[in-house]
């Protein structure tokens, strides 16, 4: 079993189910379509462990493996092969994603047995998993490209599933087109990066890079890292392009669980920490990355804050964790970013999947105020809810809090950390803690204000369902202790595992300026992050459960900024405003009455008629059908022809 | 001798009398007539010709033209005779619905 062999079998498997269902499912019944998708889902995991096992042992790792299948590209410097490139980091991001995927499949089952298009769900999941594998494996930029905009166009059939309500495509749309934004600014990155080292493949360019002078060519570097870093922020949902995520959860619940928690939304810090080298050679982007993930977790969490729809609290959740991963990369520390990465898909599809669970329970309700002790009926959901809410909030013990602690660590002692980064980020786990609590004592604890109708229908969710949620749950819990923090004695064995990775990077960044910092040990650094937890957790417990009308008059008293934040600080309105109706108006009025309609249609089509008719119809007078005129312009034509035979000799 | 010019002026002469008739007259057989006209107007200037030059090629022309113009005659005549007994007229002018 050799490498190239069982990469190539992890990616096909997926498509071969994709292609199977997408064309004959509609004449299959349920349980062959969705044996199909899981099956092909669970060929790749069993793949993708393959491929780890048989690439740990081998002898030339931790070297990477390239194997070049095809040449797909080639014209003239230009040269993009079908090739795949696997090391360490992709070893962790195809592990993560490929049992993730399976898992959601998994429920997926369950979750969408009574809905219809069933063979379509499942064949744009497949191909989704086909196309996220194809990015994270690709050994060039363009291939890479190729799977993500692959990811962007499943996002987008996903999203808008249900497209019969507009809502719903709407959504689509608005995914699409934001992170089409983004996809420009990769693009033009990756052309520039042409231009400038005249190859687009990792291990040429990176080489390349790294054998530049310290601080040659680094304006055009930042320049590169800037422009694809706007393609990470468009699909990982920064600031500003965030505004489609919310709105992605019209998808069904395990797209959300997939594709906008675990997968996709993970390929912009995919993308960083890939190119980890150039960001490490232009400084100034890689502060402004952490800069922008910094902000958006805050700006995030804060809206999270008064969501009363549970899939939008954990939609604004997971742009603030992605904030998180982006810190962790902007300082300097990208094994901590990857490593939230592969915990926070654990915990956060988790917390999807549970919704959702919710979601059936409750009959299709998703307004928090509208639930509330749920922990009787639904006690295998409340019970991995409770799990990876206390993940996501970063308690010791659960997998957030190691991740989440390393990014801290590194956003205060890391090669570009400062102090202000990591107290902003201590306050951000405190508000996730908070919100994320609020959220669980809402729908699972105290008081039920489930109305009449829907308390009947209340029941926990079929074994295909929960199976998955607690397979989740127990990797929410463990998936931190493979990196056990240096403050307690431990060797961060992640970290050390995808040194190699990085250590490119870690060593251009040792040579920016050092600054120490005379401030809190690293004891106190994580010690105060779990106290901001704590205390998070403490006031939403209280506020939510124990006396449940402080809530209310703190949104009496600051009515103004609760209002701000429930409409998500009128962001969208704002776009709205400043874009999408400029672009409507000039569409409608301009582009499409006077452009299209007048000068095309009428000047240029309707004007070529109309001017033929015109000189037709003049000309069609010498056909008088008076013969004396006839003989009249033949006897001046046979004198004009005269005149010039005489005239010329 | 008459010169030359004497006999090529008739012939413009007559040519030109045979263009005006054609495009001014309007009873078809007068326009006719005046066809007859300009081809003869024509084989007088070949016989001009021929008798200047010493060559007997004008006259073999002129042979030509005679017999094509008699076979025209012959041939505009029928045609004439069925236009006239579908129109009942031989106005020029009331032929015209070959127009556009």
């Amino acid at each position: 079993m050799n490498l190239q062999l069982l990469l190539l079998l992890m990616l096909l498997a997926p498509l071969v189910g994709a292609t199977l269902n997408g064309i004959s499912g509609r004449r299959l019944s349920q349980p062959i379509v969705s044996l199909i998708a899981y099956g092909s889902a669970g060929f790749s995991m069993i793949f993708a462990i393959l491929a780890a096992w048989v690439y740990s042992t081998s002898t030339s790792q931790p070297a990477p493996f390239l194997h070049s299948y095809f040449t797909w590209i080639q014209a003239g410097d230009l040269r993009a092969d079908y090739a795949l490139y696997y090391d360490r980091l992709t070893l962790v991001m195809t592990l993560t994603v490929t049992v993730v995927a399976f898992l959601i499949h998994l429920y997926s089952r369950g979750y969408m047995e009574h809905e219809g298009g069933y063979y379509r769900f499942f064949s744009y999941l497949n191909l989704f998993l086909f196309m996220m594998l194809t990015l994270v494996t690709a050994a060039n930029y363009p291939l890479m490209f190729v799977g993500w905009e692959g990811v962007g166009l499943c996002s987008y059939l996903l999203i808008g599933f249900y497209f019969r309500k507009r809502s719903a495509s709407d959504a689509g749309k608005k995914a699409f087109i934001v992170t089409r934004i983004g996809d420009a600014g990769f693009s033009v990155g990756v052309a520039l990066l042409f231009w400038t080292f005249h190859s687009l493949d990792f291990q040429t360019v990176f080489a390349r890079i790294e054998a530049l002078p310290q601080t040659e060519f680094e304006g055009t570097l930042t320049a590169i890292a800037l422009l694809i870093f706007l393609g990470a922020v468009g699909k990982s949902a920064q600031l500003p392009l965030y505004v489609w995520l919310p709105d992605a959860m019209e998808g069904p619940t395990p797209v959300s669980a997939l594709i906008h928690a675990a997968t996709m939304v993970t390929a912009g810090v995919y993308l960083v920490a890939r190119s980890s080298i150039l960001y490490a050679r232009a400084p100034g982007a890689l502060a402004i990355v952490g800069l922008v993930g910094c902000l958006t977790a805050l700006f995030a969490a804060t809206i999270a804050l008064t969501q009363n729809d549970l899939k939008r609290m954990l939609a604004y959740s997971t742009i603030s964790q992605l904030g998180y991963m982006f810190l962790g990369c902007g300082v300097g520390v990208f094994a901590a970013g990857i490593f939230h990465l592969m915990t926070h898909a654990f915990f956060k599809s988790l917390l999807f999947l549970a919704a959702g669970s919710v979601m059936h329970a409750m009959n299709g309700e998703l307004d928090m105020r509208k639930m509330g002790g749920l922990r009787h009926k639904l006690k295998i959901t409340h019970a991995t809810f409770l799990i990876a809410t206390l993940a996501i909030s970063g308690v010791p013990g659960f997998a957030g809090f190691f991740s989440k602690d390393e990014i801290l660590a590194g956003a205060y002692e890391g090669p570009l950390g400062q102090p202000w980064l990591y107290w902003l980020g201590t306050i951000t786990a405190g508000l996730t803690a908070f919100y994320m609590f609020r959220g669980l004592c809402l729908t699972f604890w105290g008081k039920s204000r489930v109305e009449p109708e829907t308390q009947h229908h209340l029941h926990e969710s079929s074994s295909k369902m929960t199976v998955p949620l607690m397979v989740l749950a127990l990797f929410s819990i463990v998936a931190g202790y493979v990196s056990w923090p240096r403050v307690l004695g431990g060797g961060e064995a992640f970290d050390r595992y995808l040194e190699p990775v990085f250590s490119p990077a870690q060593e251009a960044l040792r040579n920016t300026p050092p600054h120490h910092f005379e401030g809190l040990s690293a004891g106190l650094v994580m010690g105060f992050s779990v106290v901001a937890a704590l205390v998070g957790i403490a006031v939403a417990v209280w506020w939510y459960w124990k006396s449940t009308d402080i809530p209310q008059k703190l949104t009496e008293r600051f009515a103004g900024l609760h209002e701000i934040l429930v409409h998500k600080y009128y962001v969208d309105e704002f776009y709205h405003c400043l874009i999408v109706r400029p672009i409507c108006v000039t569409s409608d009025k301009f582009l499409w009455r006077k452009v299209d309609a007048g000068a095309i249609d009428g000047v240029l089509v309707d004007g070529t008629g109309h001017a033929t008719a015109r000189v037709g119809g003049v000309l069609r007078r010498i056909q008088s059908g008076n013969i004396r005129s006839y003989a009249t312009w033949v006897l001046l034509g046979a004198v004009l022809w005269l005149l010039y035979i005489f005239v010329t000799r | 001798m008459v010169p030359l010019s004497h006999y090529l002026a008739l012939s413009v002469i007559l040519f030109v009398l045979g263009a005006a008739g054609f495009i001014l007259r309007r009873n078809i057989i007068s326009v006719f007539m005046c066809i007859e006209l300009m081809l003869n107007a024509v084989n007088v200037a070949f016989m001009a010709f021929s008798r200047f030059l010493g060559s007997l090629d004008g006259q073999l022309f002129v042979f030509f033209v005679i017999v094509v113009a008699a076979a025209e005659a012959a041939v505009g005549l029928a045609i004439i005779i069925a236009v006239n007994r579908n129109r009942e007229s031989l106005n020029i002018d009331d032929l015209d619905s070959m127009k556009m």
